[in-house]
């Protein structure tokens, strides 16, 4: 037999993550966690959270997406208002509904007033299960910043070991950073790949690719990337006409997965977008024999990391990254893709507007929310930018 | 119905005084060569600037300024022209707005910064705000970052006051830049000295509503002393402004004088004020002979009543420690709970009013939570919504409405000392 009938394709790859992605529940988590002991599981509320940190203390990090459009909000609009959006609601609603239950505690991060506030909610509603907060610096330019980090996630840490009763040792520590490396490494191939070959990989196809991390074993994602990179790298498909489009906005709430398909068939490539982007958050590899990694991580957070509204680093102009991102991805346009509510995309479209405009690059503004389910309406507003583009 | 009365003499010398201070930065916009640095009320560091002269300039005083006025809306309406979203901060699209319109208020012009100070506790939102000034002024801004109380302590870490302060630093050294000068310590010292003062006497006011009946109200008359709190804080003349409130509201709790007639309901407020409708929000309560003896909102630039003082002999680590722990807005949203479950019992409060405002959603997102924990503590507890900012979410009659139900329906009921209200 050859291997070539042995390597998975892509659309084997991608129908294993839907699966996944589609049933309730952590079961790829819960069996790591009986398969050797002191080990725990955590789930990570977005944007990005140091998986190392847990990882290498036994604990497996599960990255919290909302709801979805399946699950209906019963409980949880009573605790937060109608402005605020519905990842906050759907997480309280799944803890409030058992859904969270095979997880032994949840993390929040300086990313929102929403999202800080539901750490306190969180806690008071599930007080048996341990809540952890972590505060990024914002101030980028404090030569104090990285050691600042690094004290946080030593606390990070000893929160862990309480969790899975085991603490880290640097070499647990180095062992994380080169396993979530090769991850990373391997997610920013397929985009390279999707980026030059976007006929190769759909996003509706890389999406769940990438996703599915938030619920495997670093290991056994890294080496279903792998295959992905192969079968994708191997593929055969020809290019058709469509608008190369950079897309951003949807860091934090994912839209529904046939959002992402309509916006691909109303004539799109998306060339580059920020779903999930904690799950590739830096610009290259962490250093992963240095002294002491948890200042390594630290670093690399503060220099080496991707732009996110949720990081305030003002060394750089937003705006101006998104522009230079749509000219180095060769982008027709930018589509801005926001949570309904979304306080930080909200926040970062007026400058990304005036920037985009003065640059002559064209965009969309849309807003969506992971519970909506009829697309028509936004599949027809993408459809109309892509002809005014297509035959201008 | 008459109209009710709520001024005093504290009102008038709040509105001699603050005309001095819009003065100055009309004057400082027009070329006095005094520079202004942006800075945000939460835990705000304002003795710094003083220690250098450097005037404050609060934008989130300007734009409730402007919504007070009624002259918020065409401010919003223009930063929403500009891409703002209906569901942002009111708060920061009247002040880009107005940055945009010339910088020209009803009551000052407001000068250009010479300091972008984004003073991060808490609110996230500030990071948009001063990311987007520096953007469009093409000023830098300081990110001074204030780590969040994040442990069950409810207290900073010694790592995080160690950040703190050594960030306090570099601010020093880029106000010496600004400036030209060495910082002075003994300016420092008296500032912090001035603004101790100011805090033992805001704190000791703020303990006179524990009287009945309460001497003022604790949400309406306390929000027209944060402007001097915080544009005046480190001052002689804030110093002297506060000696005078404290005088005459002591002197009214003294002979056993209220802001109304009668009081009939003591409740504690949650939430900021809906600025642009101010006035019938305060009658909404006042008509019911209610009156707050304890509000959230008026400690988000300090928390002087539960026991902070500024220390003159360590002035940098108390103005970490105020930036840190002694203001609400970097606390965590159930030692929110814990403040107000403090004013309930000690300022003796029979009810709880939730004020939530779509603008600011470090105060709003979760006060449904909120209202759970304490209807289930048997406070009786009403939310009711519309923004700080923003004129267009405010109803009247049926904000009025959900106000007379509630007032009515505990109006029957027992108190918690077993009596009818």
């Amino acid at each position: 037999m050859s291997t070539q009938t042995l390597s998975p394709t892509i659309e084997s790859l991608v129908e294993r993550c839907d699966r996944f992605i589609e049933e309730p529940g952590f079961a790829p988590a819960v069996a790591w966690k009986n398969a050797a002991p002191n080990r725990a599981a955590i789930g990570c509320f977005p944007v990005y959270t140091p998986a190392e940190v847990f990882y290498a203390s036994g604990v497996l990090p599960v990255g919290l997406a909302g709801g979805g459009n399946r699950m209906e909000i019963a409980h949880a609009d009573s605790r937060f208002q109608s402005f605020i959006c519905s990842i906050i609601k759907s997480t309280l609603e799944q803890g409030m509904t058992g859904l969270l239950d095979d997880l032994d505690g949840v993390v929040f991060h300086s990313i929102c007033d929403p999202a800080r506030n539901l750490a306190s909610v969180y806690s008071r509603n599930f007080p048996n299960t341990p809540v952890e907060y972590i505060h990024f610096p914002q101030n980028f330019e404090a030569e104090e910043a990285p050691r600042y980090l690094r004290d946080e996630y030593e606390r990070v840490a000893l929160f862990a070991a309480e969790l899975s009763g085991r603490s880290m040792t640097t070499e647990d520590l180095r062992a994380a950073i080169r396993i979530y490396n090769r991850v990373r490494d391997t997610i920013r191939r397929l985009y390279a790949l999707r980026r030059d070959s976007p006929h190769l990989l759909r996003t509706r196809e890389l999406y769940p690719l990438v996703r599915v991390g938030h619920l495997l074993p670093p290991e056994e994602h890294a080496e279903l990337l792998a295959d992905a990179l192969h079968a994708a790298a191997t593929r055969e498909g020809r290019e058709r006409d469509r608008i190369r489009v950079v897309l951003t906005g949807s860091f934090c709430e994912q839209p529904p997965l046939d959002l992402i398909a309509a916006i691909e068939d109303a004539g799109c490539y998306l060339v580059d977008d920020d779903f999930l982007i904690g799950r590739r958050w830096f610009t290259g590899d962490v250093p992963e024999n240095t002294g002491d990694p948890l200042l390594a991580l630290a670093e690399a957070y503060l220099d080496a990391s991707l732009p996110s509204p949720v990081k305030h680093d003002m060394r750089v102009s937003p705006a101006r990254l998104l522009v230079e991102r749509a000219r180095s991805h060769r982008a027709d346009a930018v589509i801005v893709l926001c949570a309904k509510f979304c306080e930080p995309s909200l926040f970062a479209y007026p400058t990304y507007r005036k920037t985009l405009q003065e640059a002559g690059i064209p965009h969309l503004f849309l807003e969506f929310e992971e519970k909506m389910w009829m697309f028509d309406r936004i599949k027809g507003e993408i459809e109309t930018f892509v002809e005014s583009l297509l035959f201008d | 119905m008459t109209e009710t009365h709520y001024q005093g003499k504290l009102h008038h010398l709040q509105k001699e005084l603050m005309s001095e201070y819009y003065a100055a930065l009309t004057a400082s916009a027009n070329g006095s060569g005094v520079p202004a640095a942006y800075l945000l009320i939460g835990g705000n560091p304002v003795e710094l600037l003083r220690a250098f002269d450097i005037l404050p300039v609060f934008p989130e005083v300007n734009a409730l300024q402007l919504a007070v006025r009624k002259q918020s809306l065409p401010f919003i309406q223009s930063a929403e022209f500009m891409g703002y979203s209906s569901d942002n901060c009111a708060y920061v699209k009247a002040d880009i707005g107005m940055y945009f319109g010339g910088r020209q208020t009803p009551f000052a012009t407001i000068p250009e910064p010479s300091l972008l100070l984004c003073n991060y506790v808490g609110c996230n939102v500030y990071l948009d705000w001063f990311g987007h000034l520096a953007e469009f002024t093409g000023q830098s801004a300081f990110q001074l970052d204030i780590p969040f109380i994040r442990t069950a302590s409810g207290k900073p870490s010694k790592e995080d006051i160690a950040y703190v302060l050594r960030q306090l630093h570099h601010l020093i050294g880029r106000c010496e830049e600004i400036t030209g000068r060495k910082l002075d310590e003994e300016k420092l010292r008296e500032a912090v000295r001035l603004s101790s003062l100011t805090g033992d006497l805001w704190a000791k006011i703020k303990h006179l509503t524990k009287r009945t009946p309460a001497p003022y109200d604790a949400y309406f008359d306390s929000v027209t002393m944060m402007a001097p709190l915080y544009c005046l804080r480190g001052t002689p003349q804030g110093l002297e402004f506060f000696e005078t409130a404290y005088a005459e509201l002591l002197a009214k709790a003294e002979a056993g004088v209220g802001p109304l007639e009668k009081e009939r309901f003591r409740y504690v407020i949650e939430g900021p004020p809906p600025w642009p409708h101010l006035r019938a929000f305060r009658d909404m309560f006042s008509r019911w002979d209610a009156v707050a003896v304890a509000s959230t909102y008026s400690t988000v630039g300090g928390l002087w009543e539960f026991g902070f003082t500024h220390d003159p002999d360590h002035p940098l680590e108390s103005i970490a420690r105020h930036l840190l722990e002694w203001n609400l807005t970097n606390r965590n949203f159930l030692q929110r709970y814990e403040q107000i479950e403090r004013y309930l019992e000690e300022w003796n409060a029979n009810a709880l009013i939730i004020h939530s405002v779509k603008s600011c959603r470090l105060f709003s997102a979760g006060q449904g939570d909120m209202r759970e924990y304490f209807t289930k503590r048997g406070v009786p507890t009403l939310l009711v919504e519309s923004d700080l900012e923003d004129p267009r979410y405010f109803s009247e009659a049926q904000m009025r409405n959900r106000i007379d139900a509630f007032f009515e329906s505990i109006a029957h009921r027992p108190t918690r000392e077993g009596v009818t209200a």
